[in-house]
C-alpha cells in the first residue's frame, strides 16, 4: 500500500512497489491527462511535478515517491484552466493533436516557476518534450506569453 | 407553402438509427467531462431531431455540426465546421461538433460521405457537400420560420442564427424553429455562396477543440475506460511475416493481475490483465518462440542491394515522359549524375496504437483512434466474424495519425481477436512504444538515380530519373494500380494534376523499377513527395551549380508553364532576401513543389560550424492552397510540417537487421526538439479557384530547402539520409 499526495489530496493505492508513478496515476487514480508515449523518459509526455520539479513519471517507481511529496498532474495545475500557460495556450491555439501537451505544459510550468521570465535558451534547455505534430514555435510563444500574463497579474496585485 | 414529410418521419428514423447501437449505453460511461470532448466523441445527438444529416440545433440555439472526417491535430474539425457554418449562417460562438459513427453511416447509406482522413483530403475532398449541407439546413430553418409566420420565405433572411422577416422586422432564432424545420422536405438544389461573400471561411478563427487539451480532460483512445474493462499488451513476431510458434503461459499466469494469455491471429501473443502495466510486465516475462521464416535473412544491406540492382534494371514503368531524354543527354554539353537514397521511417504518433473491443457472439463494438471510421468498421467486422451491421466503431480522439491509422487497422483486428477470447468483457489493447516502433507500416524505401544534361548556355535540355524501390500500393491495395504500375510512386514528378512536376523539361524520362522488400510500407504524412521532392529539388540545385547559375534563376527559367508554382517560389525568395547578403555564416537554400494540389515553397537559412554542427535559423515558407479556410491553422500546419519533415531529415531512419526493425523507442528513433526548431515565417497566399491540401504539402519542401542551404554553407551535397549519419563539416 503506497500513500501519495496527488493534487493536494492524500490517496492510498494498492500496487506493486515497482509500478511507475505514471501507471498509478493513469490506472489506479484515473488521472489520464498524464500520458504514456515512450516509457523510457525520452519524450516527456508523462511529465508531472514532484515538489515543484518536473519529473518524467514513467521512470519513477511509486515506491520512490514519499507520502509528503506534493505530486501535481495536469489535472491539478489549476482548478479552472486559469494557469497562465493554459491561458496562453488557449489564446495562441497551441495544441494540434494534443497528446503531448499536458507534458509540455507541465515542463513549461516548472520552468516558469523557477524562471519567471525565461529566455529562448532557457526554454531550449528545459522543455525537451517531443511533439510529433510540430507545435514547438507556438509552445515557445506560449511560454513567453504566459510569462507576460504572470507579470501583468503580479502588477495588478 | 412548405412540403411536410409524409412517409417515415425524420424523428422516427433518427430514433431507429441511434438505437442500432446497442452498446450506446456503454459508450455513455466514457469519462468525458469537457463540453468539446462530449460533443466530439459522443455518438450522434439523440434528444433533438436533426435539421439534416449535418446539422442539429438545440432549443438553446446550440449548433451541433457533424464531422465525418477525423480530427488528429490538423484542424479539419474546425475547418469543416467553418464550411458548414458559413452556409448555415449560424452564430459561430454557439457551434459544437460531433462525430457520427461508421455504423450510422452504414445504416444511412453513407449520408456523410467518406470518413477517410488522409491525403490532405479532409477539406478539399468534402467542401462542396458539407457547404451544401449547411445551405440546405439554412433554407429549411428559414422555411419553418416563414411557415410559422404565414409569410413567403423569399421575404426572410438568416444571419447569425437569427431569421428576420424583412418587411415586418419580425425575428426568431434557429433554436425556436429547428424542430419544425426537421419535418420539412429538404430542398434538392441550393445555391452556394460566391467566395467573395464568405464571412467565416478565410477567417483565422480559434480551434473548437483546444480547451480540453490543456487540462487533461481530452480523452484519447489510450485513455479510455469502460466498466469492467481489462487491459492487454501485445508482442508480434519481430520479423515481418514471421509466425508465433509457442509461448509458456504458465510462467506468467500467477503474476499480479494476469487474467489470461492468448495467441492473437497467427503472429502475436497478448497478455490480458487488470491493468496495462501488469499486462506489459507479464508479457515481458513471457517465454515466446517465433517461427521467423525466410525474412530473417533480410537486412538493410540486402535491401540496399536489391534497390541498387533496380537503379540499373532494364525494365521499369514510365511515370512521366517528354521528348527524347536519351538523345538530349547524349547531345548535352555537360551532364550531371547523382544517386540519392531515402530510408524507412516510422510514423511514431505520440499515442501508440490502441483499440478497445467488446465482443459477443451477436455483436462487436470497438472504440479507437482512427483516420477512417468506415475502414475501422470493416476491420472490426472481419475480425469479429460478424456482418458490419452487427458491429459499431466509436471514434476516439487520435494522438496523432500521420497516415498510420488510416489504411491500417491491424491494431483494431488484434483488439477484436483478443476480445473474442474474453467474450462479454471490454478489453483495451495498447501497444508499447517498442511494439509501435517495430510493427509500423513504414515510409517506403527508395533510391533514385538522376542524370541531367545542360547545353552550352547552361540550360537544362534533358533529364532522366530512375526511381528504384518500394510501392505502397503494391502492398496495401494492388487494385489501385493499373497494369502493375503504381503511379503514386511519381508523386510530385507527374506530368499533370495534384502532384505535377514543377518544371518544364523539354526531354524528360522518369520511371520506376519496383523493388518490394518484405518490410510493410505505408502512407506516411506527405507520402512519396517526401523523397521525390528531395531528389528533384536537390538535383535541380546540383544542376544550377553545375551550370554556374543562381538556383533561383535556374528554377524560374524552367517554370514558365507553372505560374502558381513560380509565385510561391518568388514569394519566399523575396521575403527571405534571396540575392541579398545574409547574416555572417548564414546560407540559404530553396525548394518548390506542387503536392496535394497546393503550391508550396521554402527558403531555409542555416549555418554549419567547424565541427559540422547544423543550426537552422529561419525558414520562410509560402503556400497557395487555392482557398484558405483558416489561415492561422494553415500557419500551424506549415510550422508542423517543418517539424515532421525536418525530424525525418535529421533523425528519421529505421534500419533492418535479421528481418526486423532495429529501432525500438525514441532514444534510437529521435525527433526534433524545440531547441532544433528554426523560426518559421509563413506566407499564406490563396489565389482562389481551386482547393488544395494543407496538412502535408509543405513537408515536401522542408528537407530540400535545408539540404540546399547546407550545400551553400559547406559545399557538401548530402544524398543519403538522415543527416545524423553524415559528416557536415565543410569540404
Amino acid at each position: 500500500m503506497a500513500k501519495l499526495k496527488i493534487n493536494g489530496k492524500t490517496v492510498e493505492v494498492d500496487v506493486d512497489a515497482e509500478t511507475p508513478l505514471l501507471w498509478v496515476l493513469r490506472e489506479q487514480l484515473r488521472l489520464t491527462g498524464t500520458k504514456y508515449a515512450c516509457g523510457i523518459g525520452a519524450c516527456g509526455a508523462c511529465t508531472v511535478h514532484i515538489d515543484g520539479q518536473a519529473v518524467r513519471s514513467c521512470l519513477m517507481p511509486v515506491s520512490a515517491v514519499g507520502p509528503d511529496q506534493a505530486v501535481v498532474t495536469i489535472e491539478g495545475l489549476s482548478p479552472d484552466h486559469s494557469h497562465p500557460l493554459q491561458q496562453a495556450w488557449e489564446q495562441l491555439d497551441v495544441p494540434q493533436c494534443g497528446y503531448c501537451q499536458p507534458g509540455m505544459i507541465m515542463s513549461a510550468a516548472a520552468l516558469l516557476s523557477q524562471k519567471p521570465n525565461p529566455s529562448d535558451a532557457d526554454i531550449d534547455a528545459n522543455v525537451t518534450n517531443i511533439c510529433r505534430c510540430g507545435t514547438y514555435n507556438r509552445v515557445r510563444r506560449g511560454i513567453h506569453l504566459a510569462a507576460e500574463i504572470n507579470k501583468r497579474g503580479r502588477a495588478h496585485e | 407553402m412548405s412540403k411536410k414529410r409524409v412517409n417515415v418521419s425524420r424523428r422516427e428514423f433518427l430514433i431507429h438509427s441511434t438505437t442500432i447501437g446497442a452498446g450506446f449505453a456503454l459508450g455513455m460511461y466514457i469519462p468525458l467531462t469537457g463540453k468539446t470532448a462530449l460533443a466530439a466523441e459522443q455518438t450522434v445527438t439523440a434528444e433533438v431531431p436533426e435539421v439534416n444529416a449535418w446539422v442539429v440545433i438545440k432549443p438553446d440555439d446550440t449548433v451541433v455540426i457533424r464531422i465525418a472526417r477525423s480530427e488528429m491535430g490538423q484542424g479539419t474539425l474546425t475547418g469543416l465546421a467553418q464550411l458548414v457554418a458559413e452556409e448555415l449562417e449560424c452564430d459561430w460562438s454557439k457551434v459544437t461538433t460531433e462525430y457520427p459513427t461508421p455504423g450510422q453511416s452504414l445504416a444511412r447509406e453513407r449520408v456523410w460521405g467518406s470518413f477517410s482522413t488522409g491525403g490532405s483530403q479532409g477539406i478539399r475532398g468534402s467542401h462542396a457537400y458539407v457547404r451544401k449541407g449547411g445551405a440546405v439546413a439554412r433554407q429549411m430553418l428559414i422555411e419553418a420560420a416563414a411557415d410559422a409566420w404565414g409569410v413567403d420565405m423569399e421575404q426572410c433572411r438568416a444571419a447569425n442564427s437569427v431569421i428576420t422577416h424583412v418587411p415586418s422586422g419580425r425575428t426568431t432564432t434557429y433554436g425556436k424553429v429547428a424542430v419544425d424545420a426537421a419535418d420539412l422536405i429538404p430542398p434538392l438544389e441550393v445555391e452556394l455562396k460566391d467566395p467573395k461573400e464568405w464571412k467565416l471561411i478565410g477567417k483565422p478563427v480559434k480551434r473548437l477543440d483546444t480547451v480540453d487539451k490543456l487540462t487533461g480532460k481530452q480523452v484519447f483512445g489510450a485513455d479510455l475506460q469502460l466498466p469492467g474493462m481489462l487491459n492487454a499488451a501485445i508482442k508480434a513476431c519481430p520479423v515481418f511475416g514471421g509466425k508465433l510458434k509457442s509461448f509458456d503461459a504458465a510462467k506468467v499466469r500467477t503474476m499480479p493481475g494476469v487474467r489470461t494469455v492468448v495467441a492473437v491471429e497467427d503472429n502475436a501473443v497478448a497478455v490480458v490483465a487488470e491493468t496495462w502495466w501488469q499486462a506489459n510486465t507479464a508479457l515481458n516475462a513471457l517465454p515466446v518462440k517465433w517461427d521467423t521464416g525466410p525474412n530473417a535473412a533480410v537486412s538493410s544491406q540486402t535491401i540496399a542491394k536489391m534497390l541498387d540492382e533496380g537503379l540499373g534494371a532494364k525494365e521499369a514503368s514510365i511515370g512521366n515522359e517528354a521528348g527524347d531524354a536519351k538523345k538530349a543527354l547524349k547531345e548535352a554539353v555537360k551532364t550531371v549524375e547523382a544517386t540519392y537514397a531515402y530510408p524507412y521511417q516510422n510514423h511514431a504518433t505520440m499515442e501508440p496504437m490502441n483499440a478497445t473491443a467488446l465482443w459477443t457472439k451477436e455483436r462487436c463494438e470497438v472504440w479507437c483512434p482512427t483516420q477512417n471510421g468506415e475502414a475501422a468498421l470493416q476491420a472490426t467486422a472481419e475480425a469479429a466474424g460478424l456482418s458490419a451491421s452487427r458491429c459499431e466503431v466509436y471514434k476516439i480522439h487520435l494522438g496523432g495519425g500521420f497516415g498510420r491509422r488510416g489504411a491500417f487497422h491491424d491494431y483494431v483486428k488484434q483488439a477484436v481477436a483478443i476480445a473474442k477470447q474474453v467474450p462479454g468483457i471490454p478489453v483495451k489493447l495498447l501497444w508499447s512504444r517498442e511494439e509501435d516502433m517495430q510493427h509500423g507500416h513504414y515510409h517506403p524505401i527508395t533510391k533514385a538515380r538522376l542524370v541531367g544534361g545542360l547545353d552550352q548556355n547552361g540550360d537544362l535540355v534533358g533529364m532522366q530519373v530512375r526511381i528504384s524501390g518500394q510501392s505502397i500500393l503494391a502492398s496495401v491495395n494492388p487494385n489501385w494500380m493499373s497494369n502493375g504500375v503504381d503511379m503514386f510512386v511519381f508523386q510530385g514528378l507527374m506530368a499533370e494534376g495534384d502532384h505535377a512536376i514543377s518544371y518544364s523539361v523539354p526531354n524528360l524520362s522518369i520511371d520506376h523499377a519496383m523493388r518490394n522488400p518484405h518490410v510493410p510500407p505505408g502512407f506516411w504524412r506527405g507520402v512519396n513527395i517526401n523523397q521525390n521532392a528531395i531528389y528533384m529539388e536537390s538535383f535541380i540545385d546540383e544542376l544550377a551549380h553545375a551550370a554556374g547559375k543562381d538556383p533561383l534563376e535556374f528554377r524560374q527559367k524552367l517554370m514558365s508553364d507553372n505560374p502558381k508554382g513560380r509565385a510561391v517560389l518568388d514569394a519566399v525568395a523575396e521575403k527571405a532576401g534571396w540575392g541579398k547578403s545574409a547574416p555572417e555564416g548564414v546560407h540559404r537554400g530553396l525548394a518548390v513543389c506542387k503536392a496535394f494540389a497546393s503550391y508550396v515553397a521554402a527558403c531555409a537559412e542555416v549555418s554549419v560550424d567547424g565541427n559540422g554542427k547544423l543550426k537552422m535559423h529561419r525558414i520562410v515558407a509560402a503556400t497557395d492552397p487555392g482557398y484558405a479556410v483558416n489561415p492561422q491553422q494553415i500557419e500551424a500546419q506549415v510550422e508542423g510540417s517543418f517539424v515532421f519533415g525536418l525530424s525525418a531529415l535529421l533523425y528519421g531512419e529505421c534500419t533492418v537487421a535479421a528481418g526486423g526493425v532495429e529501432q525500438q523507442n525514441f532514444d534510437t528513433y529521435a525527433s526534433m526538439l524545440i531547441a532544433d526548431m528554426p523560426k518559421v515565417e509563413v506566407i499564406v497566399m490563396p489565389s482562389g479557384g481551386f482547393w488544395g491540401g494543407i496538412g502535408e504539402p509543405t513537408i515536401a519542401v522542408a528537407a530540400p530547402a535545408v539540404l540546399n542551404a547546407i550545400f551553400a554553407a559547406t559545399g557538401k551535397r548530402i544524398r543519403e539520409f538522415p543527416l545524423k549519419n553524415n559528416d557536415l563539416r565543410a569540404v
